[in-house]
């Protein structure tokens, strides 16, 4: 799950690391209110979407009046805003940020994850902050400083230390900056996030340091012990359909194509959107049922892939582990008949029972393909749309 | 012979009284697997499925001399279960739960490394069978058959494809284990190769990856360098595409890895057989060996 900026910079807060003052606003009256509560003669209004590149795209600008702050918010408020981290339809922009402007000396980056490779938190830092982060990490990595958390005994001052002299700040912010990245570590670990980007960080021209702007990522398996973090999820930033999958544990990702996908297992899936496309087709979506294909689930699966209008037939992959094909079958019947699906649906059953499920589907009188096997079945329905 | 599990391993569950626990404990049993017990926690001292509950894993090590450990609890108290498993001395400890929290996996993780005598698979994973003698987990029994390729895998249900291929081509399988699809797995592919390749009932190895992460480009750096008998590989989600993302942060510290491309290019490379139709790990495994 992801946060929005001012949701970031209230976590920020909360754990003693500094951030520029800053009001968020759902209308450009409040945007107005917040510039003159804040005060002072400029103001920064950001777009808050989940995606970087917001500069870039125009979601960011600095603002010299009231009347600004307004036009700008009106203008941005309700469109999407499209950067080179979403797709071509851009993320909806319900709030803006209105923060007073920083007197920026420096730029860094700072950041944290949880690093496979190391099976370790590493934070991340680099002199070269701003927008053009991944090229220097690409091209110049050693420019990208690194220190490695043991979760036995979690970050140590030292290690902030490291990363301080190493990025080369006047002396007088060692304590500053220590102080900020055991709060950023405390956040880290406290709230059970995944991903934490300051981007930048900022040096002022009077040595303080700010955190400009905050991007995080929440572990999904966590939520279920952080309900404040909970509270914040914006689901009009998600897929509509996705978040419906969601409520019946169904794993769904929209894709271009126009045949719909019902897999178990999400490797599974995977492979089976690889085969449609080497037979030439197009998958319209990720979708895995998960374990139990019952009824219900099966049923709602349907019924979010048919909300998607491409798609033309259907194709569903189930190796049925324990659980009788026969009875993974009668559940795909019903959850036809149910929907009322007028497309034809193609099914490759596996496991158990297999034939007698087959068996079930083809005498059906429903719109029913069954294939005899996995190639069998995307090769059918790459043909049935072509 | 085969990998971590035998017809003499002895096998409890912790989460034993539970829906999944006794459904799996059941199917288990039947396929042949000694299971010896299973631990709920105040239910000490009673019988499920005809055999002992106990209160802790120390108990249950302690009567029934388990060597080996299948977890169902649900994610919030697997932190707890695996290293409660790895206190009491349990050798194999499979997670089959998914779900949990990444930032107990690193905590497990810390703790596992000064246990070097403990193997953790899992979490988020099928688990362990060796066809004929042993099954550890959620597979489907009847699909294995007794034989010679040993398979390693990310997924759960891709596994069953591979096996399902295999089997059908009269090849049967020495060992198959589910790493499972964490990002912080318990065993990585690395450890499983350098098993079967140590193991001589298995004669050729199918590893079936995902995108994301880089354990697919340390096994191929691994392969190259130590591993002697034929591999053969499918990468799952070629054709994925780049989902929306948030900040530089997952880009950096990959430094660019992790694409299918990246991994097949890896994995050519260390000389390995890449099939790119999920369809044909069967036939990529008869080409490879030239076995009919």
């Amino acid at each position: 799950m992801n946060l929005h900026e001012y949701q970031a910079k209230y976590w920020l807060k909360h754990y003693g690391v500094p951030v520029p003052n800053s009001i968020v606003a759902s209308t450009p009256e409040e945007a107005v209110e917040a510039a003159k509560k804040l005060g002072g003669s400029r103001w920064v209004v950001k777009a808050q979407v989940h995606a970087g590149g917001r500069g870039k795209a125009g979601g960011v600008k600095l603002l010299n009046s009231l009347d600004d702050v307004r036009d700008f918010t009106k203008q941005i408020l309700g469109t999407r805003l499209v950067t080179y981290q979403t797709d071509e339809r851009g993320q909806p922009v319900n709030q803006v940020l209105v923060e007073e402007p920083s007197q920026i000396a420096r730029e860094l980056y700072l950041g944290a994850v949880v690093d496979r490779t190391s099976q370790r938190i590493v934070f991340m830092a680099s002199t070269e902050g701003g927008v053009d982060i991944e090229k220097v990490a690409h091209e110049t990595p050693e420019k990208i400083l690194k220190v490695v958390v043991n979760p036995m005994v979690g970050l140590q001052p030292f290690q902030c230390r490291q990363l301080f002299f190493g990025l080369n700040l006047p002396i007088e912010t060692l304590r500053t900056f220590t102080d900020l990245m055991m709060g950023l570590y405390q956040f880290f670990t406290k709230q059970d996030l995944s991903l934490l980007e300051i981007n930048p960080l900022v040096l002022t021209a009077d040595n303080q340091l700010f955190c400009l702007d905050g991007k995080i990522n929440i572990d999904d398996n966590a939520l279920y012990r952080q309900p404040d973090v909970r509270e914040m999820r914006d689901s009009t930033q998600e897929d509509e359909r996705e978040t419906r999958a969601q409520q019946w544990e169904l794993n769904y990702i929209a894709l271009e194509g126009n045949i719909g996908c019902m897999v178990n297992g999400a490797g599974l899936a995977m492979a089976t959107m690889d085969l449609i496309k080497l037979n030439g087709g197009q998958p319209a979506n990720f979708l895995d049922v998960g374990g139990g294909a019952t009824k219900e689930r099966v049923t709602e699966a349907f019924k979010i892939i048919v909300s998607d209008p491409d798609v033309k037939a259907i194709l569903v992959n189930i190796f049925g582990g324990i659980v009788r094909c026969d009875l993974i079958a009668e559940g795909i019947m019903k959850a036809v008949e149910e929907v009322g699906l007028n497309i034809p649906v193609v099914v490759r059953l596996e496991g158990n029972n297999a034939e007698l499920g087959a068996q079930k589907l083809q005498s059906s009188g429903l719109n029913i393909i069954a294939a005899p096997g996995f190639a069998e079945a995307a090769a059918r329905v790459v043909s049935l749309v072509k | 012979m085969s990998i971590l599990v035998n017809k003499d391993t002895k096998v409890i569950c912790q989460g034993f009284t539970g829906k999944q626990g006794t459904l799996h404990s059941e199917q288990c049993a039947a396929y042949g697997t000694q299971m010896v017990g299973g631990v709920t926690p105040g239910k000490g001292g009673t019988q499920h499925l005809g055999l002992p509950v106990f209160d802790s894993v120390h108990d249950a090590v302690q009567a029934t001399g388990a060597d080996a450990s299948v977890i169902f609890v649900p994610a919030p108290f697997c932190k707890d279960s695996i290293l409660e498993a790895v206190d009491a001395g349990i050798r194999l400890v499979i997670c089959i739960t998914e779900g949990i929290p990444v930032q107990d996996m690193l905590a497990v993780k810390a703790y596992l490394q000064r246990r070097p005598e403990t193997r953790l698979i899992g979490p988020n994973c099928p688990g362990v069978i060796t066809p004929g003698e042993c099954k550890i987990g959620i597979m489907p029994g009847h699909i294995h058959l007794p034989g010679r390729v040993g398979i390693v895998s990310r997924s759960g249900t891709l596994t069953y494809e591979a096996v399902n291929q295999t089997t059908a081509l009269g090849f049967g399988q020495s060992t198959c284990v589910g790493i499972g699809g964490d990002p912080i797995p318990g065993t990585s592919f690395i450890d499983v190769l350098g098993m079967f390749e140590r193991d001589p009932k298995t004669e050729a190895i199918v590893m079936v990856g995902e995108i994301g992460g880089s354990a697919e480009e340390e096994a191929a750096a691994f392969i190259k360098q130590f591993v002697k008998k034929p591999v053969i590989s499918y990468i799952a989600g070629v054709t994925a595409p780049a989902g929306k993302r948030m900040g530089h942060a997952g880009a950096i510290i990959s430094g660019g890895k992790g694409t299918a491309a990246d991994k097949f290019a890896a994995l050519q490379d260390a000389g390995v057989h890449v099939v790119r139709s999920p369809a044909e790990i069967g036939k990529a495994v008869a080409e490879a060996t030239g076995w009919a």
